[in-house]
């Protein structure tokens, strides 16, 4: 077998075992990037040079026996959001293009510190704000599974890096839904750990309460390694929680008998619920059923006002954390010298800077935050959206009352074609449907592959599970993995 | 110095800069003077990704302050973004509090400055925390180059402390920033070095003028830069004068015009509208959701309470009703701050009289301490060498002229005692039969002087002081001036 | 709700972005339609219900008053678009 075709375990596995040393698998990955990146575009910085002088080094102390991580000597790719120190960080923005950031952030340090190796950075929408990885100043990402669709977004490169096998596992980060609406376009599993689950130190913010860090992989072990690595409070993030992290790799192996999963009758009724996703859902309730699980019906009444509650708090929230790119301390600044008007030269310089170097969607997202933050505005847009906010949050508490996880879709379609949705913001709202909740109510949600569109496109379907029961995702996950209901699966031109 | 056509009313904020090591939300120094843009690091440069961390003793020093200045203090506080566009503030607003500061409503005490024994009390709205924005240094003279910035001070953290609009006059706005920043030195929670910023003050003011029997106000105005008590002072004369001629001329009140911010130039002594964003006043405060909110408990506030020791008010009373000082030394003792009160409680209670303590510590002390730019804790002369010195005068045994000569010897040799010191400047106890006999021997020996003393003209014995002294270097010239009229009367 | 050109424009200049008037025009509509699309949550009965600015009820994180190693200036200037070697630059405040 192939290395691609090996999940990050399993290469980590024969790297320890001496089966293949960490700069080969390394070497293969960087030629895959090199064959194919071209006609996928998930990368928008590989530097071949610092990883195999990285897996070289590993490869030494593994040799040496300092080294035991079941990860150890395998290649990631890291989401261009995440600071990586003396590598540039773009988030896709003109305004950050070259940007070098003097840190890394603590999630690539743990990945680091557990010997694994920066592959490079991938592909996303500009600062995260969007579903389609359409609005890098980078270019497009598109679909391994369909050149003309997207991988999904924001952490379309993430997803299509892994379903090119042009990477064993990787990192992405989820506001709305950045990393399980793409990993479900491209067939991967996508994990969003709970809120201050993983350090935000170094993800640069787009919405600081919903933005978390998360790990995209082939296996469900893949993402219970990774998760072990990258849990965990971090002195440098207040809101990381001090919860202990639990072995999750350990606690993959139960079975799902009494387990209780909520359908979430709502979402499966969806008007905009692609009928064969529907059907998808369907699917995975009855093999749940087979595996032991009892399956009942609960309701989230107030998760139709997710979308219009988190387009207010997002851009709320990222309308403050833009306003550090000012042409000032770093990034991009235009040049005003020679501007008609002068009579405020530093005014000028800081809107030319921010016009210039800022893509339309995240200006309409800063427009759209500011508005909601003005004065006279405040209680009706803002304030309202945070306790709506709380309602959402009401509504889990209440539905896990009764159930252990929630089953339903992940996204509302599948991949849909490049150009169709990015010029109509509230169209490209709304494929967050499903996914925004678990991010206002801080949950962890897992979107699971389940199968092909009779297109050939991949489906996936979204378990959310209480704050900090990662596991029971992890546990369902895989006793759907063993029973066969997904298999780890390269894009069909990429095997 | 009141006009009795207005009323000037005045409310202040103060920002104070805590006495952190470290700054509010990173690990970076707080030390003035360091070359710029060295004490910076991603969390205070704004850069994207970092994140805030909130410094324990700076929550410390704020819950200290409050306490001392009898707030209501919140058990439960939180975070805000205020946010406006300036290069000096690198993320694009500022982590301040907007609707839950830290500190509530409280109240200061202080000598009103027409009358040291009675106070005034400037009751508090508010104290927040919040960081401190950077240095921007413009081209003053050109405005062409650039203006160039300096990220050090970025994140320092400042207690802002605001007051209602209770001072009714530039005096009285002195006396209070004054008693404030005793206490603040008292508690040790700011230097408040206005020098170096830690303590920077800007007045909210307007007048109330009488008019026909109404009262009417006229329009708020703002005055920043007020950068020394002085200037504070002159700024609030400046303005009083200003707007009362402006209402004279335009008749606008408080109705007609918006809050408008003036910048004090104290080299011209004069103040200038600075330049108005139109949409400044909208801050889009909103909750900082990289901060946790914070918790305060009633046991933290008790200890915190428990901890103060005694504050200025407390000390000005009690050596008043305990030592029968007067006010005016009482306040004068006390301003010196804690570790001055604690010198002469130390005198005090190594045996000097209270009376005599307050004396030398308000003059040979501080003029010492001011000469050789000393703290109190730095004085040589610890407070039961000093008392002993003191006993002696009290006792007779040395004069105050010689005892100052002492003082300076202690000065440059702290390790003698008070004796020794004595001893080595051969100062000794004279006999009083001996001082009998040396007066007798000057009398003797100036007829002249003793004739001018019986035609009435008692000074005249002061010729022979000088002259007792050089014969007798520890002939006490009180004693000599005693001794030489009774002989003379005796004579008589 | 539709928003006027006026109202996008005074949004515009609290964010520090500027548009041409025909973008601004677009701009205008598209804010519009999100802002109508947002309206929703007007419905929702929220009387007396808290504001959930955090996800999670975490209080009261602090770090010890420590000075760390922070950037050498070398490194904190590195990034900006204008320096002195010592300071970052940036135009006057006002008119040259």
């Amino acid at each position: 077998m192939s290395i691609e075709n090996l999940s990050a375990v399993e290469i980590g596995r024969q790297i320890a075992a001496g089966k293949v040393s960490s700069v080969e698998v390394v070497k293969h990955f960087l030629n895959r990037i090199e064959t194919f990146d071209n006609s996928v575009g998930a990368y928008v910085h590989v530097d071949g040079d610092r990883a195999i002088d990285r897996a070289t080094s590993v490869d030494r102390d593994i040799k040496a026996g300092k080294v035991r991580a079941p990860l150890a000597g395998v290649p990631v790719a890291i989401k261009d959001v995440l600071c990586t120190s003396g590598v540039p960080t773009t988030c896709g923005s003109r305004m950050l293009e070259n940007f070098v950031p003097p840190y890394t952030a603590t999630c690539v340090s743990k990945l680091e510190n557990a010997s694994l190796v920066v592959l490079g950075k991938t592909n996303m929408d500009e600062f995260a704000m969007g579903g389609s990885t359409e609005t890098s100043c980078h270019g497009l990402t598109r679909n391994p599974w369909d050149p003309e669709r997207t991988a999904g977004g924001s952490s379309g490169g993430a997803a299509a890096c892994l379903a090119a096998g042009m990477a064993p596992l990787s990192i992405g980060t989820d506001t709305g839904g950045s990393v399980r609406q793409p990993a479900a376009m491209c067939g991967v599993l996508g994990l969003k750990p709970t809120y201050g689950r993983v350090s935000r130190y170094g993800l640069v913010a787009f919405a600081s309460s919903l933005d978390q860090v998360g790990a995209l992989g082939h296996s469900v072990e893949d993402l219970a390694a990774v998760m072990e690595i990258l849990a965990g409070h971090d002195p440098k993030d207040t809101t990381s929680l001090k919860t202990d992290v639990p072995a999750y790799r350990g606690l993959l192996e139960q079975d799902l008998k009494g387990v209780k999963v909520g359908l979430l009758r709502d979402q499966i009724d969806h008007s905009s619920l692609d009928p064969e996703i529907a059907a998808a859902v369907d699917r995975t309730r009855q093999q749940l059923e087979a595996l032991g699980a009892t399956i009942s019906e609960v309701e989230l009444p107030y998760t139709k006002y997710a979308v219009p509650t988190y387009y207010l708090v997002a851009p709320s929230e990222a309308s403050g954390n833009l306003s550090r790119y000012d042409g000032v301390h770093y990034g991009y600044r235009a040049d005003t010298s020679h501007s008609s008007d002068q009579t405020a030269p530093l005014d000028a310089m800081i809107s030319a800077s921010r016009s210039e170097g800022f893509g339309p969607e995240v200006k309409r997202r800063i427009m759209l935050g500011t508005f909601a933050l003005s004065s006279g505005y405040y209680d009706a847009y803002y304030k309202k959206a945070l306790k709506v906010r709380r309602l959402i949050a009401g509504d889990y508490q209440r539905a896990f009352e009764e159930a252990d996880v929630l089953l339903g879709p992940m996204t509302p379609s599948p991949a849909f074609r490049l150009g169709e949705k990015v010029n109509d913001p509230v169209k490209m709202y709304l494929e967050d449907a499903f996914s925004v909740g678990a991010n206002l109510a801080g949950l962890p949600g897992l979107s699971v592959p389940a199968g092909l569109t009779e297109s050939g496109l991949p489906i996936g379907v979204q378990l959310q599970a209480p704050v900090l029961q990662e596991q029971r995702l992890l546990n369902v996950a895989r006793s759907l993995e063993q029973a066969e209901f997904f298999k780890p699966a390269l894009a069909p031109k990429y095997c | 110095m009141s006009d009795p056509a207005y009323e000037l009313i005045v409310g202040l904020e103060v920002h104070v800069q805590l006495s952190t090591q470290s700054k509010l939300f990173c690990g970076c120094s707080t030390i003035f003077g360091a070359a710029s843009n060295t004490q910076v690091c991603p969390v205070c440069l704004g850069l994207p990704g970092a994140l805030p961390v909130l410094n324990a003793e700076a929550v410390e020093l704020a819950i200290r302050t409050g306490v001392a200045l009898n707030c209501e203090m919140a058990t439960f506080t939180k975070w805000d973004r205020k946010n406006y566009f300036y290069p000096d503030l690198p993320k694009g607003y500022q982590i301040s509090q907007f609707d839950k500061p830290i500190c509530g409503p409280g109240y200061l005490d202080f000598p009103d400055p027409e009358d040291s024994a009675s106070m005034l009390r400037v009751r508090l709205t508010r104290a927040h925390l919040e960081e401190d924005a950077g240095k921007s240094m413009h081209d003053e003279a050109a405005g062409k180059a650039d203006s160039r910035i300096d990220l050090n001070r970025t994140g320092t953290p400042l207690l802002e402390i605001v007051s209602e609009p209770d001072i009714r006059s530039a005096e009285a706005a002195k006396a209070y920033l004054t008693e404030l920043r005793l206490l603040l030195t008292y508690l040790g929670v700011s230097d408040c070095n206005m020098q170096e910023g830690s303590l920077r003050a800007d007045a909210n003011v307007n007048l109330h003028i009488e008019q026909n029997g109404t009262k009417v106000a006229t329009p708020i105005v703002e005055v920043k830069n007020l950068n020394s008590f002085r200037a504070v002072e002159r700024a609030l004369k400046y303005e009083a004068k200003r707007q009362y001629e402006h209402w004279q001329k335009t008749g606008q009140t408080i109705d007609d015009a918006a809050k408008q911010t003036r910048g004090w130039n104290d080299a011209a002594g004069v103040s200038t509208v600075q330049r108005e964003k139109e949409e400044s006043s909208d801050y889009r405060y909103f909750p900082d959701p990289d901060l946790v909110p914070l918790v305060i408990d009633e046991a933290r506030l008790e200890a915190a309470r428990a901890g103060l020791g005694e504050l200025p008010g407390a000390s000005r009373q009690r050596l008043r009703t305990e030592h029968g000082l007067k006010p005016y030394d009482a306040d004068v003792v006390t301003s010196q701050g804690r570790a001055m009160v604690e010198y002469f409680d130390q005198l005090v209670s190594a045996g000097a009289t209270a009376k005599r303590a307050s004396s030398w510590v308000q003059q040979d002390v501080m003029r010492t301490l001011k000469e050789q730019e000393w703290e109190v804790e730095q004085f040589p002369i610890t407070a039961p060498r000093l008392a002993e010195l003191l006993a002696a005068i009290e006792a007779g045994e040395i004069d105050n002229t010689r005892a100052k000569e002492v003082f300076q010897l202690l000065l440059e040799k702290p390790e003698l005692t008070s004796a020794d010191a004595m001893q080595e400047l051969g100062i000794e106890a004279v006999d009083q039969g001996e001082i009998e006999s040396l007066c007798q021997e000057l009398l003797d020996e100036n007829p002249k002087v003793v004739s001018q003393v019986l035609d009435g003209n008692a000074k005249a014995v002061g010729a022979l002081i000088g002259v007792a002294k050089k014969k007798n270097p520890n002939a006490d010239p009180r004693q000599v001036r005693e001794i030489c009229l009774r002989l003379i009367e005796a004579s008589r | 709700m539709s928003l006027t050109a006026d109202e996008v424009a005074k949004v515009a200049k609290l964010a520090r972005l500027t548009f041409e008037s025909e973008e601004l025009e677009k701009f205008a509509g598209q804010l519009g339609k999100i802002v109508d699309f947002v309206d929703q949550l007007s419905e929702v009965d929220t009387e007396g219900v808290e504001e959930m600015a955090h996800p999670l009820d975490v209080d009261s994180v602090v770090r010890p008053d420590v000075v760390t190693e922070g950037l050498s200036r070398d490194e904190s200037l590195a990034n900006s678009p204008s320096h002195d070697g010592e300071h970052f630059l940036v135009p006057p405040v006002m008119a040259r």
